[in-house]
């Protein structure tokens, strides 16, 4: 597999496409730069939807000090829970707004976690994994999330249970999430090798590298 | 721009990209429109075939209702110009380098369309390792790329291709019309035991059928690297 500078290259010629009007039911100021509304929720994933048991199933944050915290799967559920309602905002151009989660908030989970890192990179089950500065899991912007729309997570979805991070491209919300390595520097995940920006604001349309 | 129409509803488009890098077969390109009054719409779409200097290919698969296929495959001239940005993507890429595994491609409509390119890519690949498609189309009328797909099938000993038909299937074909199942990918991939790399493209719930079916064969989910498109379904 090539390195990120092989794969992405930028050509660009700007101009205008003759005859284009487009479709223009998406002028919502929720919605970030070169994204559109969708009501469907799309799926995209880079390989086969992981089976997982709830009985093996368990959380785990690891400090940069190589010290552990551990949820099970009726420990997690145990937490007391939070319901989201969040607009999402997928790098593939899709959007959707006022999607319903309900989970644990990262803040619950890292209350009682000694740390000094500056980062963090999530770990999911079937091997992906996403990296974001520590600050953005905290104060209310990020959870565990188990639940959409009043339903048990779908496992095409991430289920039992992804991360939530919804004010970052959806590829930082990791589905099948099974815990957070806290780091004092910063460590690219999977997309973010692939050419895909290394932090992910849609309203910065932040989608590859160097964007 | 050139388009050639491979279906009703599908177009592949040739583009003139001054300075194109180049790509590996499995990765995309965004396409931006741009009105005359600045309104702009951008979509990604799989590159069709190996870039042949600064000519790149998409097919583009008319969806209802979409702003920027629609424009794609119906409203172009040869001279028309469109914003592109690429390639995207690193992972669903075969290297025709080298990757001397098997290569197993099961393509779902026109999720077929990046399992082509890295077809097409095994003519610069030395020795090309074995490959098999096996691609699930509603009826022969819905194939991509079906002449191309025969000749090279026929031509080249270390490629086979299956067509799978899940309503309609053309006179003489022996399988019956259903969705694709463990028995055709038994039968039409590789044994476990080759341990075939596998790509599968197409609609969700065809994606999530066939890595399931795969895995529940034996074959590790770590090989198996998958695309998916469309909505997840009801």
């Amino acid at each position: 597999m090539e390195g990120p500078a092989d794969v992405l290259e930028v050509v660009v010629m700007s101009i205008v496409s003759r005859g284009f009007r487009g479709r223009r039911r998406d002028s919502n100021q929720r919605l970030p730069p070169g994204q559109y509304l969708t009501d469907d929720f799309p799926v995209l994933s880079a390989g086969p939807t992981p089976r997982i048991s709830l009985d093996d199933w368990e959380f785990t944050v690891v400090t940069e000090l190589g010290q552990s915290h551990r949820w099970s799967w009726k420990e997690l559920t145990g937490l007391s829970a939070e319901s989201v309602t969040a607009d999402i905002h997928c790098v593939t151009r899709w959007s959707k707004l006022d999607t319903a989660w309900r989970g644990v908030s990262i803040d619950t989970l890292l209350a009682d976690v000694e740390t000094a890192a500056d980062f963090a990179l999530i770990h999911s089950y079937g091997g992906y994994s996403t990296n974001l500065p520590l600050e953005d899991l905290l104060d209310g912007k990020a959870w565990v999330a188990y639940e959409y729309n009043g339903q048990e997570l779908a496992p095409e979805h991430g289920g039992p249970a992804r991360l939530l991070v919804p004010h970052l491209y959806f590829w930082k919300s990791a589905k099948w999430v099974r815990g957070i390595e806290l780091m004092p520097q910063d460590f690219p995940g999977f997309w973010e090798q692939l050419g895909y920006h290394d932090y992910g604001d849609p309203w910065r349309e932040q989608r590859y590298q160097g964007d | 721009m050139e388009r050639r129409r491979e279906t009703a509803t599908a177009s592949t488009l040739v583009l003139d990209v001054p300075g194109w890098p180049g790509h590996q077969p499995g990765q995309h390109l965004d396409v931006r429109l741009t009105a005359d009054d600045g309104y702009q719409a951008a979509r990604s779409y799989s590159l069709a075939a190996p870039a042949d200097g600064d000519r790149v290919e998409i097919t583009v698969q008319r969806v209802p209702d979409g702003e920027v296929s629609s424009y794609l495959a119906d409203a172009t001239q040869s001279d028309d110009a469109v914003e592109v940005r690429g390639p995207v993507g690193g992972w669903f890429v075969w290297n025709p380098q080298g990757d001397s595994r098997p290569v197993l491609l099961v393509a779902g409509g026109s999720g077929v369309v990046p399992l082509m390119a890295m077809i097409r890519s095994r003519d610069g690949a030395r020795p090309a390792p074995p490959f098999r498609l096996i691609y699930s189309v509603r009826s022969p009328d819905d194939r991509i790329y079906d002449q191309e797909l025969r000749r090279r099938a026929t031509e080249d000993g270390d490629l086979d291709v299956t067509f799978i038909y899940t309503r309609t299937a053309p006179g003489g074909e022996a399988r019956p019309v259903g969705r694709i199942s463990a028995d055709d990918l038994s039968m039409y991939g590789f044994p476990v035991v080759e341990e075939p790399i596998v790509y599968v493209c197409g609609p969700t719930g065809f994606v999530e059928r066939v890595s399931d079916l795969l895995i529940d064969l034996g074959h590790d989910p770590a090989k198996i690297k998958t695309e998916r498109f469309g909505p997840s379904g009801p």
